[in-house]
């Protein structure tokens, strides 16, 4: 009698916790894209833009070492979004350079969802 | 009659046979290496590299994507476990270079066991002596092969319009934009091309 009961509650759970995912907004990422925010260091204020770019379709460069970022954009660069290590490994480092902070799960997923548009 | 001339010609022959010897060896000479032996090293038989080249594929691939994989012989075992160090990696120069526990263990065991203090290369050894007289930095923040004596001793004769005053190169830290075999570990003077600037002779 109550394992139906417990599915459909385990059920609404998981569709409540993978909202953020569902409703990933390709918008809100692209806005985000070139938000600046100041560096706790005396250098200039930080985007994703700073190393990556405004055109997701061409190449970036780190903005300490100077190396070439190949574009982030799948379309012209399909080997990203493939690895999910990698983008989380990424998305952790990226956002406390930027931002002094971890992304939280809605923020990365719009990032990752605007990227996918590129 | 003929004799004397035959000999002459013999004579010749090995003279220039021993030439053409003398330029094959002194082709790959490292004699800018004031502190090295070449035989130390390999010398000409082997490619000549001044550090061994990195062989760990997972160093090469996480450190490598943002910048030259510096060879685990340009610093001494102390200096890269600070540097890889798991909170040091949050602010790693001024960038996040965090990893997960396992990369930074492997990564970290592969330099420290193969570090300037355990190399075999005459040069990779001169980088054990790890600080400079800029000793008041150690300890606040990470160590850096530029800093380190011999680095110092060896670049001091460059004027600085040649590398931070140069928008091409920026830095002392892109070794292999002056340096063009830093990526195989050839470090010696033959193989500097200063962008916009071009070979430099000691």
């Amino acid at each position: 009698m109550t394992s139906p009961l417990a599915i459909v509650l385990v059920t609404t759970g998981a569709l409540t916790l993978s909202t953020p995912l569902l409703a990933a907004d390709a918008a809100a990422g692209k806005a985000g894209w070139t938000k600046e925010y100041p560096a706790s260091d005396d250098s200039a204020a930080r985007s994703c833009a700073t190393c990556h770019g405004r055109d997701l379709t061409q190449s970036g460069r780190q903005a300490n070492t100077g190396k070439t970022i190949e574009p982030l954009a799948p379309s012209v660069n399909p080997k990203r979004l493939t690895d999910q290590a990698k983008i989380e490994k990424w998305l952790l480092r990226n956002c406390r350079w930027t931002m002094g902070r971890e992304c939280t799960t809605t923020e990365k997923a719009d990032f990752v969802a605007y990227i996918k548009t590129q | 009659m003929n004799h004397p001339k035959r000999i002459l010609v013999i004579l010749a022959a090995s003279l220039l046979g021993l030439g053409a010897v003398g330029v094959a060896f002194s082709d790959d000479d490292d004699d800018d290496d004031r502190h090295g032996k070449r035989g130390e090293r390999g010398g000409w038989v082997t490619s000549g590299a001044d550090v061994a080249p990195v062989t760990n594929a997972t160093y090469g691939q996480e450190c490598g994507s943002c910048h030259l994989a510096y060879q685990p012989g340009l610093l001494p075992a102390d200096a890269w476990a600070r540097v890889m160090d798991p909170a040091a990696l949050g602010n790693h120069y001024g960038d996040d270079a965090s990893l997960t526990d396992d990369l930074s263990q492997e990564i970290g065991a592969y330099l420290i066991a193969n570090a300037a203090d355990q190399a075999e290369q005459t040069r990779a050894r001169a980088f054990a002596v790890a600080s400079g007289a800029k000793g008041s930095r150690q300890g606040a923040v990470l160590p850096r092969i530029t800093e380190t004596r011999y680095f110092v001793r060896q670049h001091d004769e460059i004027p600085a319009r040649l590398v931070t005053g140069n928008p091409e190169v920026g830095s002392f830290s892109q070794c292999n934009t002056c340096h063009r075999g830093a990526a195989d570990g050839v470090y010696n003077e033959h193989q500097v091309s200063i962008p916009g600037h071009g070979r430099w002779e000691d």
